[in-house]
């Protein structure tokens, strides 16, 4: 078990370097620079002298060799030190944790919510006997998916807000604020969920061991629920990681059209005008968490599936 | 819409997608609903002291120092906290007292001497005197790259000299008559001795201390900026109608990214007035009894700035032509807020020292293609013209900092299509704006530029200074070096309409439309009026 685990944190770094590295590369293959965007200038036609924007390149390093800028800013990032950001000045680390929390909070509503809805609607399309009103159901989670996140966002702002002022329309305040953006986060994450998980529970309920539950006088809720569902819900749990990544890109989305400080609009503020430092955090954040997400799921599986051992030895699962 | 330049909103994609899905259906659902009485009428009631107004704006330039940032969206709240040395006359261009009761120009305007109000106090205390006049224009020059307006004002600043405790003479090594304007705009606001200490980072994140009538009091990036009135505040512009403190005890901007979110908010009550309305948004505002305000933006309107050192373009023919060719009302009714002109000079009709030259920048294809005709461009198999060869054929590059700039220009696409020039769009990143005007690799580029002073012409346009247009050397020069060395209103205004002329004859840029700042206010704000450069000024803001 031990190996094991060390042998996921040696994988959990090199994950975290390329994507780091990769982000650099790209952002530096990127026409433009940072720090014209910061001098703002020149946006629209005002001309910016020359030798301040040289002046400023220096101040901040972009001077440097590709290479030299490089080495510094991961040799900063290995101490927790992502630079301050180009745009605003701010360290990254003060960015990402004034916007973090926000983001945490609208991310774990909506998981919950779609992880209720997701198990409740793959539960509901799998139950019925009546063929037509199963099929109806089954379609449900393939409209859930196909919406884009935006448009489900605009119109419950337009029903729950503009028409009857039920929650704000936009803002991070309180409970009321966190209802319709979590809503809207969790139909397409819980709907891809109701997907696979409706598909494997009708695969269990062919299994050998449902008739014999069902032969043995078990209900047919108990059986779908205490039997069917407890072994379908592994195919489901392995999509954690997605779910995790789908949330935290759902959030860009979501973030802008409820107004809400957090991750997803630091982000696109930051990739608008090339904040190199901030967008590196970010990118190291997403890693982390889809990281973490998969190192749960392959340790709670076992748990779920005695089948499954977490191998000591060279051959480990998922 | 906010189109001022730097740092500004981005309407994306999907922006402009939300936008036409939340206008279907907000006429849709509004459809019922009652139109309500039309735009209040002020004056009504007396004005009252008090509440909080929330003002919703598209964007977060990510800063809270007014002599750093541009955009619009954070000017409307930071022009607040800072008072000018002048203000400026929306309605005449004309420079009037703030917190210099009065100033002299030497002749050649290389000397600016300010006399003080006296009892001026900055926030924390400090006081405001010909020193912290000083120290503000020797730090402002230190932000370098990061001030990119307030340099380009202080463009060869010599020094201050301390007079005496309240009179403070502000020296150039050239003319720069332009000066006294610049002391009326938000980025050569004054701020404390503190503030000046600060790094520049220190200053975008904390905000610095100003004399204004509003004080900021709490800034949470891409959230919000709250003000809170100052108490003893009694040196308002002498502009404003009220004198002493501002009426509204707090200003709230909100930062609401989906203009379709903004108008709904402000239709539902949510806020009191929203920032960057666009022509697609008037329709269900004004159904719903907003009162829609709307200035166009003083300085060098929506243009083609062509590059004219290219081939193509280095022939006169061509470039008038062009100016031809542009049926600017087309554009201005079609793409911009209901009361948007089309260009009639280079500068917008609410800059001072504008000249009307109709006559000039106008509309005819037919005139077009003989000009291109005359000038042996015979069209080709598809309709474009070609001479010796080559085709006419030019890229246009833009930036997507406006809503509008795509739809404007796929107007100018067709436009020029029909009179045989061909055009290619081209979307540019943000971040790489400067790369490309100063390497010059340009055809042609989009955009305009906000500034309530002509000089801007000098700025864009003298081939003495950056020369982003590649202008070949002309007597434009030495008139835009003559109206910046003289201080004499009529003299200024000779040669004001002679560069705006010369630049129509010659069709160096190819003025297209003005920028329209559109704002929805509701019903019970009062007196929410536009400074000179089409900002907004709060001082006098109250709500019934």
């Amino acid at each position: 078990m031990r190996r094991y685990l060390l042998r996921r944190l040696g994988q959990a770094v090199a994950v975290l370097w390329a994507a780091y590295t990769a982000t650099f590369l790209i952002l530096d293959a990127l026409p433009g620079d940072p720090v014209s965007a910061m001098a703002g200038a020149g946006l629209d036609q005002a001309p910016v002298d020359p030798t301040q924007l040289a002046a400023l390149k220096k101040e901040y390093g972009f001077d440097k060799p590709l290479i030299l800028q490089y080495v510094e800013y991961l040799g900063r990032a290995v101490r927790g030190d992502f630079g301050n950001s180009v745009a605003t000045g701010r360290p990254v680390t003060a960015t990402i944790a004034e916007a973090l929390p926000q983001t945490l909070a609208l991310t774990a509503a909506a998981a919950v919510l779609a992880v209720l809805f997701g198990t409740g609607l793959a539960v509901l399309a799998t139950y019925p006997r009546h063929r037509f009103l199963r099929q109806l159901l089954m379609s449900l989670p393939g409209l859930g998916v196909s919406l884009p996140t935006f448009w489900i966002g605009l119109m419950l702002v337009q029903l729950l807000s503009f028409r009857v002022h039920l929650f704000p329309a936009f803002g991070n305040d309180g409970l009321r604020g966190l209802v319709l953006p979590a809503v809207t986060l969790a139909v397409p994450t819980g709907a891809q969920l109701a997907q696979v998980l409706a598909k494997s529970l009708s695969t269990t309920l062919d299994e050998p061991y449902i008739q014999t539950a069902r032969a043995k006088g078990a209900g047919p809720l108990r059986v779908h629920i205490g039997h069917a569902l407890r072994n379908a819900g592994l195919p489901a749990l392995t999509m954690l990681g997605l779910v995790v990544g789908n949330l935290l890109a759902g959030s860009v989305v979501v973030e802008s059209v409820f107004s809400r400080n957090g991750i997803g609009r630091a982000t696109v503020g930051a990739v608008t005008v090339q904040d190199i430092p901030v967008v590196q955090g970010v990118v190291v954040l997403g890693a982390t968490a889809f990281i973490l997400a998969n190192l749960v799921v392959d340790l709670i599986y076992p748990l779920l599936d005695p089948r499954i051992v977490v191998a000591t030895d060279r051959r480990t699962p998922a | 819409m906010s189109h001022r330049p730097y740092r500004r909103q981005l309407p994306t994609r999907p922006a402009m997608w939300t936008r036409a899905v939340v206008t279907a259906s907000a006429l849709l659902l509004l459809a019922a609903c009652d139109s309500g009485p039309g735009p209040a009428s002020a004056g009504a009631a007396a004005p009252r002291s008090g509440g909080t107004l929330t003002f919703a704006v598209g964007s977060d330039a990510g800063c809270v120092d007014p002599q750093q940032v541009g955009s619009n969206d954070t000017i409307y709240s930071l022009r607040q906290i800072v008072d000018s040395l002048t203000d400026q006359d929306p309605a005449t261009g004309k420079v009037v007292p703030w917190l210099a009761s009065s100033w002299d120009i030497s002749p050649d305007a290389t000397t600016f001497t300010f006399h003080l109000r006296p009892g001026v106090t900055f926030s924390d205390g400090t006081p405001v005197n010909a020193q912290a006049v000083k120290d503000n224009f020797d730090a402002a020059l230190k932000l370098g790259a990061k001030a990119t307006l307030a340099i380009g004002y202080l463009s060869g600043y010599a020094g201050t000299t301390v007079v005496d405790e309240l009179t403070a003479a502000v020296r150039f090594h050239r003319p720069n008559a332009q000066f006294l304007q610049a002391t009326s705009t938000f980025s050569l606001g004054l701020v404390s001795e503190s503030s000046l200490r600060k790094t520049p980072d220190q200053r975008c994140a904390e905000g610095v201390v100003g004399s204004g009538p509003f004080v900021l009091s709490k800034y949470v990036a891409n959230q919000s900026i709250t003000l809170q009135r100052r108490s003893g505040y009694e040196w308002g512009s002498s502009l404003w109608k009220k004198t002493g403190e501002a009426y509204l005890d707090t200003v709230v901007f909100t930062v609401i990214p989906e203009s379709g979110v903004r108008s709904g908010s402000l239709q539902s009550g949510q806020v009191d007035a929203i920032g960057s309305v666009g022509l697609a948004d008037e329709s269900a505002l004004k159904g719903s009894g907003v009162h829609l305000q709307a200035r166009a933006n003083p300085g060098v309107v929506f243009n083609l700035g062509l590059n004219n050192s290219r081939p193509l373009l280095r022939d006169p023919a061509v470039r008038r032509a062009i100016l031809l060719a542009i049926d600017r009302r087309q554009i201005a009714d079609t793409v911009f807020p209901t009361t948007s002109k089309p260009a009639t000079s280079i500068l917008a009709s609410t800059t001072p020292y504008y000249t009307n030259l109709s006559a000039q920048v106008r509309f005819d294809a037919t005139e077009a293609k003989s000009a291109l005709d005359g000038d042996g461009w015979r069209p080709g198999d598809d309709g474009i013209r070609v001479k010796d060869g080559s085709r006419l054929t030019l890229t246009v590059d833009w930036f997507a900092n406006a809503a509008t700039n795509q739809p404007s220009l796929e107007l100018i696409q067709q436009q020029l299509k029909a009179v045989g020039v061909e055009i290619t769009l081209r979307e540019l990143p943000i971040a790489q704006v400067t790369q490309v005007q100063q390497s010059g690799d340009f055809d042609v580029l989009w955009g305009n530029l906000t500034r309530a002073d002509p000089d801007i012409l000098r700025t864009l346009y003298s081939t003495r200074l950056a020369n982003t247009y590649r202008l070949p050397a002309s007597t434009l020069d030495a008139v835009l070096d003559d109206q910046a060395a003289t201080a004499d209103t009529v003299k200024r205004q000779q040669l004001v309409t002679q560069a705006q002329q010369l630049i129509a004859q010659n069709a160096y840029a190819i003025p297209v439309v003005e920028l329209t700042t559109e704002l929805g206010v509701a019903r019970d704000v009062r007196d929410l009026g536009f400074e000179a450069s089409s900002r907004i000024q709060l001082h006098d803001t109250w709500k019934s």
